[in-house]
């Protein structure tokens, strides 16, 4: 079991978050013409690196932020964690 | 009963206590502090199963973990449990156990035949032969397998015992008690770290009980004794017995698993059989040790071929004797401890040792006593069936090719030590990597992977004076770094016998003409001629070995087999084992119950139970509840003999006749506030939001991004910039996250704030054409009128000195209204109107009722939004904007989604107006036609419409727009039902919604 900091309320269990997907999608802009495969790059595709990978994760049982975490696919190594504002650097 | 094996002056057990108990229906007599094994051992029996694929007679070879063979189906308390090691079961008052995998009884077994068939059961034999005919795997060759494989039955029974879970922290978790594990433990309390010190067997001391050392002139049991008593005492340290960490997850987060009173002939109540501790620990120590390897020879399986530590351990912890005439069978110089002390109790051992010489301080002890040492001498096979009688040895040459001087000498017990295998599985199941350290034959860990250290035999380190002093050093270092204290302790003065090299040396060769089988892997049956087919038929990697000839496969994990295989296989590679590898270890290191690792979330207790305010009356007034995700709700109300069918139609009756009252304080409720709310409502609802006044509410519907249909419900305007919005039941978690995703990371300029107020609220519906003057009854100071509340319309009111808010909408289609309370106040607001309700004759209807009502008048709810529909399909896209912009809207131009014949929501009623058409029914067009039968819908829901009075169902039917008018068959292979059906409008009640506007 991961033990996730979260940047509002410190070191967690990972039975308090929920797993948000790939946190470097961004969401076309509302109202703007955009094609049919760009859509469904945003919708459907995601990447599935081995390695270091920035990641969605929802304190549901906790603040009920979301959160960024880079962590590592094979190790589980986390080496960061950031608020949803926060610049990841 | 006579122990006949029961030394007298010597061992931990308790003789003021005797213990009856049961082996295989005969009783035996031993002590409290005893194993099963032990007792059994001290009774003289040896014979306790049979092996699993050549049904030998098979009987103890360790004294704890490592235990291959002694594995028993047991029976406690009136439950039985299978897959337990007679080495750990510690005895207790009418115990009863059986042997397992035999048939019809352990002495005489059926499948002992396998042995003399065994050319056809060479490795790999499963997978040669079950093959073909395909049709045989059913029929023959899986149930003969089953019965012939396994080790003991699991009970059919519900477990009654109670398991439960447990969170801890702390700053050290060792693993084992052993001489590393107490030192370490002992200097890092004493420097003020937060310490649990976990020893699976119910003695602390590990090898300190047995070994023959001094420390700080105390003997090394007493030593230990003394530091485990002063650590029970401090209040920063957890001592636990009898309790095991078997895994090492990520960031340092370990699986303990503690039997409580599996020692016990019952469990107290409220007392857990068993618990499982999940420790996330600052600093992990493994003391885990290490564990006897032995050497392969003929028939090393038979039974009286024990671990020479083992053997000590019966005559030192039990007082148990494993045999009166024993052969010492060894390459190294800790085995001779073994026969020093079978000599010390009047027995007289012969040792044969691999080595051509050697003249360390412990055999020229052993010399001294008297003990007939015999150099470059091995076993070459044991002789006996059930029992060791005497074994073949030999002279051994140099380059322990050739055997000379094979002579038969009579033994009973034959004690074998090949050298000590550390025990790196915590080690390795921390992600870290094992090297292969040439002075001992065996693995050692490597760099630490996450916050580890390991220590002591377990590290490869075999001497008690180097491994107190680097635990106590590790001790203190990692406390010091976690607490910033400086009390360091002394480290005590240790008096040990220096040993001499072990000799490299692991199988005893085949005499010519001879075909022993030499067994690696004694619990799965795998003996060398196994591995040198595999290797023949081109097996290479390690890993591909194990799986081909299940070499350490079995429950015990290969903890004494793996090293052997491994030897076995890089010699005939003609590799160094390093390059060979080794396979990969998982947890658990020992088995787990089942039970312990659900723990106390069965049954209801798997998931919480939430109930209304309102939830004691409905128990009160017979309510028959249904579980509607984590909550219970009335289903119906009884009355007399009424069933669900006649309960819900009277129910449902009453509302469209008269009133009725639901209690729908379960639906997700979510404030949402700010300036930016209005604009965020319209971005996640498919329709237009901006201009909703004031005291008003408006029903939406919200898509996920890839156009399916998430939930649906009504938000309401409170004031300005407030908002109240309703999910479904099931939903509300979700819509929750989901806004609190686009508000925190999607659109984080809108000022928005969202916060479930589902507890917050006591809700009930008030549905009938009599709802109004009811609620003009409760509310005589509000003007509830059409005018003054018209349909979708809001407003604050005063119950009875209570503040409450009135919503007018409508699931059930009738007129009206929700009255939502604070929850405190909800017991109060139910009671209120079922007692003005009288008067117009209201009824409490539950969620059947509710369910025929939104049926018939062709409302969506979960059975049709159900992660596969988009608006279209459920009637909704009237509801879509085509001037905005929302969530999912671009996915709705996807070509599958606008299909001229795309599937839709219709009606269905049965021909014959009397035949209730089955949930999940599939529409087809031709009952007879051939399979695969075209399927062009579903049946989604289905009630008695208590307005036509006949069945009437909901469908998502394909091209169900033109469908209408239409004849299908409704089809339920499940039920066993054809059923000729039309396809209606699914707005079988006021197409025009007219009564609820009324």
């Amino acid at each position: 079991m991961l033990y996730i900091k979260c940047p509002h309320c410190g070191l967690r269990s990972q039975n308090e978050f929920a797993y948000g997907g790939d946190a470097s999608v961004k969401r076309p802009e509302l109202n703007k013409e955009i094609s049919d495969q760009e859509w469904d790059e945003f919708v459907y595709l995601r990447k599935s690196p081995r390695g270091k990978h920035l990641e969605l994760w929802h304190h549901v049982s906790g603040c009920r932020q979301w959160i960024k975490v880079l962590r590592d696919t094979s190790t589980h190594e986390i080496f960061n964690t950031y608020k949803s504002e926060e610049k990841v650097g | 009963m006579v122990q006949n094996y029961r030394l007298d002056k010597i061992g931990l057990v308790n003789r003021e206590k005797k213990l009856s108990f049961k082996f295989n229906g005969k009783k035996y007599f031993g002590y409290e502090g005893d194993t099963l094994a032990s007792a059994l051992i001290a009774n003289g029996v040896h014979l306790v199963g049979r092996s699993f694929k050549y049904h030998r007679p098979r009987g103890f070879f360790g004294a704890g973990v490592d235990e291959p063979y002694a594995i028993v189906q047991l029976y406690r308390n009136g439950e039985t449990e299978p897959n337990v090691r007679a080495t750990e079961q510690e005895l207790f008052e009418g115990l009863e156990a059986k042997s397992v995998n035999c048939w019809p009884s352990v002495n005489f077994d059926i499948g002992a035949i396998n042995n003399f068939l065994n050319i056809f059961l060479p490795a790999g034999f499963y997978y040669k032969t079950f093959m073909w005919p395909r049709s045989f795997w059913y029929r023959i060759y899986e149930p003969f397998i089953r019965k012939a494989a396994g080790f003991g039955v699991a009970s059919k029974e519900h477990d009654k015992e109670r398991y439960e879970h447990k969170y801890e922290y702390c700053d050290l978790l060792i693993a084992g008690s052993g001489p590393s594990g107490l030192a370490s433990a002992y200097a890092a309390a004493k420097n003020g770290a937060r310490v649990i010190l976990a020893e699976d067997k119910p003695r602390f001391g590990g090898s300190l009980l047995t070994s023959d050392v001094s420390i700080n002139n105390q003997s090394g049991k007493e030593w230990a004794e003394n530091i485990i008593t002063e650590l029970k005492g401090m209040t920063n340290v957890t001592v636990k017995n009898r309790a095991q960490i078997f895994g090492y997850y990520d960031h340092n987060m370990l699986v303990m698993s503690e039997r409580v009173t599996d020692h016990l002939p019952k469990s107290e109540e409220f007392t857990p059989k068993q618990r499982l501790w999940y420790i996330r620990a600052k600093q992990v120590v493994i003391s885990s040790g290490s564990i006897e390897r032995p050497i392969v020879f003929g028939n090393n399986d038979t039974p009286g071929v024990v671990l020479a530590s083992a053997a000590k351990e019966y005559m030192k912890v039990y007082g148990v004797l494993v045999g009166k005439k024993p052969v010492v069978f060894t390459n190294n110089d800790s085995a001779y401890e073994t026969a020093i002390e079978f000599k010390k109790n009047n027995i007289n051992p012969i040792v044969l040792d691999s080595r051509q010489d050697s003249n360390s301080e412990i055999i020229k002890e052993a010399k001294s006593l008297g003990i007939d040492i015999k150099f470059s001498h091995v076993v070459v096979a044991a002789k006996g069936y059930k029992k060791v009688k005497s074994c073949d040895i030999a002279k051994i040459s140099e380059d322990k090719q050739n055997l000379n001087q094979i002579k038969n000498i009579e033994c009973d017990c034959i004690c074998v030590s090949g050298f000590w295998t550390p025990t790196v599985h915590l080690a390795s199941q921390s992600g870290g990597k094992t090297k292969f350290k040439e002075e001992i034959d065996a693995f050692v860990p490597d760099k630490s992977k996450q916050k580890e250290v390991t220590l002591g035999s377990a590290n490869g380190v075999f001497t008690l004076e180097e491994t107190l002093k680097t635990s106590f050093d590790k001790g203190f270092e990692l406390s010091k770094a976690i607490t910033n204290n400086n009390n360091s302790q002394q480290i005590p003065k240790v008096s040990e016998k220096k040993h001499s090299k072990h000799d490299k040396f692991w199988c005893v060769p085949l005499p010519k003409g001879k075909k022993y089988k030499r067994f690696l892997d004694f619990q799965n049956d795998v003996a060398v001629s196994d591995i040198e087919l595999a290797i023949r038929e081109g097996y290479r990697s390690i890993e591909h070995v194990k799986r081909y000839t299940t070499l350490g496969m079995a429950t015990d994990q290969g903890k004494t087999s793996n090293l052997n295989g491994l030897q076995l296989v890089s010699n005939i590679e003609n590799k160094v084992v390093p390059a060979v590898g080794h396979t990969t270890f998982r947890p658990p290191y020992t088995p787990i119950s089942i039970g312990a690792i659900v723990g106390r979330e069965i049954g209801k207790h798997s998931k919480p139970t939430r109930k209304s305010p309102m939830h004691n009356w409905h128990e009160k007034n017979n309510a028959v509840f249904v579980d509607a995700g984590v909550w219970l709700r009335p289903r119906y109300y009884k009355r007399g003999n009424e069933g669900l069918f006649e309960a819900s139609k009277r129910e449902a009756e009453n509302v469209r006749k008269n009133v009725g009252v639901c209690d729908v304080t379960t639906l997700g409720k979510i404030d949402v506030k700010g300036p930016d709310a209005a604009e965020f409502l319209n971005r996640v609802y498919t329709n237009a939001w901006l201009k909703l006044p004031v005291g008003k509410a408006r029903y939406g519907v919200m898509l996920r991004e890839d156009g399916i249909v998430m939930d649906d419900g009504t938000t309401t305007r409170i004031s300005e910039n407030h908002y109240h919005m309703t999910t479904t039941t099931a939903q509300a978690a979700n819509v929750l996250s989901h806004l609190e995703y686009y508000l925190q990371l999607v659109w984080p300029e809108l000022d928005v704030n969202v916060v479930s107020t589902t507890e917050q609220w006591a809700g009930a519906a008030i549905a009938g054409p009599k709802s109004r003057d009811l609620l003009q009854k409760l509310f005589p100071n509000t003007n509830v009128s059409n005018e003054g509340l018209p349909f979708m319309g809001f407003v604050e009111a005063n119950l009875f000195g209570v503040n409450a808010r009135i919503f007018r909408i409508s699931f059930s289609g009738e007129l009206a209204y929700e009255v939502n309370v604070e929850s405190d106040n909800g017991n109060f607001m139910w009671e209120k109107i079922i007692e003005i309700g009288k008067d117009f004759n209201l009824q409490p209807y539950g969620t059947e009722a509710l369910s025929t009502l939104r049926i018939e008048m062709g409302h969506v709810a979960g059975s049709e939004l159900d992660g596969r529909t988009i608006p279209y399909d459920t009637g909704l896209d009237g509801l879509v904007s085509k001037k905005k912009d929302f969530i999912g809207k671009r996915s709705l131009l996807k070509k599958a989604y606008n299909e001229k014949d795309r599937q839709r929501i219709v009606g269905v009623v049965p021909l014959d107006k009397k035949t209730s058409i089955p949930e999940g029914s599939h529409l087809v067009k031709d009952p007879k036609g051939k399979l695969p039968n075209p399927k062009l819908g579903h049946i989604s829901a289905s009630c008695w419409s208590v307005e036509h009075n006949n069945p009437f169902s909901l469908a998502i039917l394909k091209d169900g727009k033109n469908m209408i008018g239409s004849k299908l068959y409704a089809m339920s292979p499940l039920k066993n039902k054809t059923i000729a059906v039309e396809i209606v409008s699914s707005h079988y009640v006021d197409p025009k919604g007219e009564r609820v506007r009324s």
